[in-house]
């Protein structure tokens, strides 16, 4: 397939074709396997993130995306592969390190902290806090001024995710969506340079989606970070991406802009099995606007 | 009857023993209440503070201060060896390691092999002279009807106001941004890991932490008794340790300290109204004080049991966050 104007200025003539190579990648990664048992979660030949744009990382149940978010933040080893973030090798590096180093994910199933509050569950996020030190700790006049800009930091995050009235409660009375408003904000508390989303939108309501959207768009406008985000609803992969990439059976089978995706046979395939033509994947969408327009 | 009870209770709970109870628990609460770290062998570094304390002084003649920092190194090493191989592994790793090990070390002392160093199980004695000539006490009667002698006025004053210092330091560090990690880490490991704490780390400071408060516990337990034997470590310790944190309330900076004057008059108080009943001939059979320490211990039981099913979240603890533990 041939490149096409819809595409960002950063991806113009960028192939549409899985492993392409992307003119300034923040994440490239080479040769990565990781098997359970028999099954092949991950086999990524090669794969480039581009910097500073949002990427949709699409593929049906049991595909190995949220495998290899594992294994790109350190939560998970590879049986091999080499890959490098921001210029440097990131293969092996302990998953602490990772975020340090500034890839920082949430995860599929939210994790809150239950028994702190919303307030200190964003706190927490918050890189090089003196008071994190064991002896710095004892001496609270060395870190309150930090601690103070930390909370300020943290209380603008909660408004703009529309959790500031949850502050003092515990995190654990949150419901499932708020959890992931919750798990979004506090990565961001980090600084990260790359945001990797398993699924953020899982469980929002329609109209928190929208601004949860709004805010993944900021990231990249405003704040000048990369994105990546798995998401099964295509009508926000294609809403907010610049560049999708297709994984099925651990393997990329497809990249490309998101208007080049809809229409890819292999996509088509993967998701609804090769028995079925173009159509039936616009069909499934129309179904689901239709639904969302009811609710 | 009553009064003797009350008093024998009272005796008991403000005694240099509830103290050095008292510490187990602020350790073992960093541990547990507050990091998540599943420590079952507690009286593993209570031995290890006695010991090296008593060995430095008893046996090579060293001084007192000596004695305590080489009680306290020990803790350290304790904490490494059982942390490096297992806080990396799941949470029961570290339970049946810290177990397992508490143990051996009751068995090394105990062994005849040690008996020089130890003095197996006869343990060692006059290691705490330098510690009571520090004493301001003027010999005599002290705190009328519970008749405190001047020694036990000192160590008593010593144990209390370690607990006081340290559960302070505890505060301190559970208000700060360390303490926040170490209860992310509680809550969840990998959530910390994703927000690039070195979890590890953390855990290794709260093993150690809490380990030296507990072995600076063991060191207060036999400055008061004036001897060591390895019995005087079994497992049961550990159990009673963190009978005493749930009993104050789990993760509160006050709970051990609430937890242990309470156990410890319930425990005395029981085993005091037990005993004169039994003396006393009322129930025909029972006799001897086996029995006595028996059944105080069964009743002890029972109470706890009640105390968990009116108030699971303990004297201090919160409701609403034991609430929130099931979810
Ligand atoms: N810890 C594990 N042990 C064994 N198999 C695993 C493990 N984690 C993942 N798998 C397998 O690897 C494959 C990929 O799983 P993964 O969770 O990465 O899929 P996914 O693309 O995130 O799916 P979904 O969209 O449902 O979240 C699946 O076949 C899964 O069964
Ligand atoms: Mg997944």
């Amino acid at each position: 397939m041939s490149p096409d104007a819809t595409v960002p200025a950063g991806l113009a003539g960028v192939a549409h074709e899985p492993g392409v190579a992307k003119p300034d990648p923040i994440l490239v990664v080479d040769g990565l396997r990781r098997a359970f048992g028999g099954v092949r979660a991950v086999d990524v030949d090669h794969l480039e993130i581009p910097r500073g744009l949002i990427t949709g990382l699409i593929g049906p149940n049991g595909a190995g995306k949220t495998t290899l978010f594992n294994l790109l933040t350190g939560f998970d080893r590879p049986d091999e592969g080499e890959w490098t973030f921001d210029g440097r090798s990131a293969a092996g590096v302990p998953a602490y390190r990772v975020a340090r180093d500034g890839m920082v994910r949430t995860f599929q199933l939210t994790k809150a902290l239950s028994r702190m509050t919303v307030l200190e569950n964003l706190m927490l996020g918050a890189s090089q806090q003196r008071g994190e030190h064991i002896l710095r700790a004892l001496l609270p006049w060395g870190w309150r001024t930090q601690e103070a800009e930390v909370r300020d930091r943290a209380e603008g995050l909660l408004a703009r995710f529309k959790l500031d009235h949850m502050r003092d409660q515990f995190a654990g009375t949150l419901s499932g969506g708020q959890r992931k408003l919750l798990e979004m904000a506090r990565a961001l508390m980090v600084e990260p340079s790359l945001v990797m989303l398993d699924e953020p939108m899982a469980g929002v309501n329609p109209a928190l989606t929208q601004s949860l959207l709004g805010h993944v768009k900021d990231l990249r406008d405003v704040e000048g970070r990369s994105v990546v985000f798995v998401e099964h609803d295509m009508d926000v992969v294609f809403d907010i991406s610049d560049w999708v990439v297709c994984l099925a059976e651990g393997r990329v089978i497809a990249e490309g802009p998101p208007a080049s995706i809809g229409a890819n046979p292999a996509v088509i395939d993967a998701y609804l099995g090769a028995t079925h033509d173009h159509s039936a994947l616009r069909e499934e969408r129309r179904r689901r606007q239709a639904a969302r327009g009811d609710a | 009857m009553i009064e003797t009870l009350f008093f024998d209770a009272l005796r008991s709970a403000i005694g240099p023993t509830a103290a050095s109870y008292a510490l187990l628990a602020v350790g073992l609460n960093l541990h547990f209440g507050y990091t998540g770290l599943l420590n079952f062998g507690q009286v593993g570094y209570m031995l290890v503070g006695a010991y090296g304390l008593s060995i430095t002084v008893a046996v090579f003649g060293g001084p007192l201060w000596l004695g305590l920092i080489v009680g306290m190194l020990a803790a350290v090493v304790l904490s490494i060896i059982l942390g490096a191989p297992t806080l990396r592994l799941r949470a029961d790793y570290l339970a049946i390691t810290t177990i397992a090990a508490s143990e051996i070390l009751r068995f090394l002392v105990r062994n005849t092999g040690s008996d020089d160093l130890t003095g197996s199980v006869f343990g060692l004695r006059q290691f705490a002279g330098e510690f009571y000539d520090w004493s301001p006490f003027a010999p005599g009667e002290y705190l009328g009807p519970l008749g405190f002698n001047a020694n036990r006025m000192w160590v008593t004053l010593v144990g209390w106001g370690l607990v006081a210092a340290l559960s302070a330091m505890v505060w301190t560090l559970m208000r700060s941004p360390w303490g926040r990690v170490l209860r992310s880490i509680r809550e969840d490991e990998d959530a910390a890991r994703s927000l690039g704490k070195n979890v590890f780390l953390y855990k290794m400071q709260s093993l150690i932490i809490g380990g030296v408060i507990g072995a600076i516990g063991g060191m207060v337990f036999v400055l008061a008794l004036q001897n060591v034997t390895p019995d005087m470590f079994l497992p049961q310790v550990t159990f009673f340790a963190f009978a005493i944190m749930i009993l104050g309330g789990t993760s509160t900076v006050l709970g051990p300290t609430a937890g242990a004057v309470l156990f410890w008059f319930l425990l005395t108080g029981l085993q005091s109204g037990i005993r004169g009943v039994v003396d006393a001939g009322v129930i025909p059979g029972i006799t001897g004080g086996q029995v006595v320490g028996a059944v105080s211990l069964i009743a002890v039981g029972l109470l706890l049991m009640l105390l968990m099913v009116f108030r699971p979240q303990g004297i201090l603890g919160d409701r609403e966050e034991l609430r929130l533990d099931v979810s």
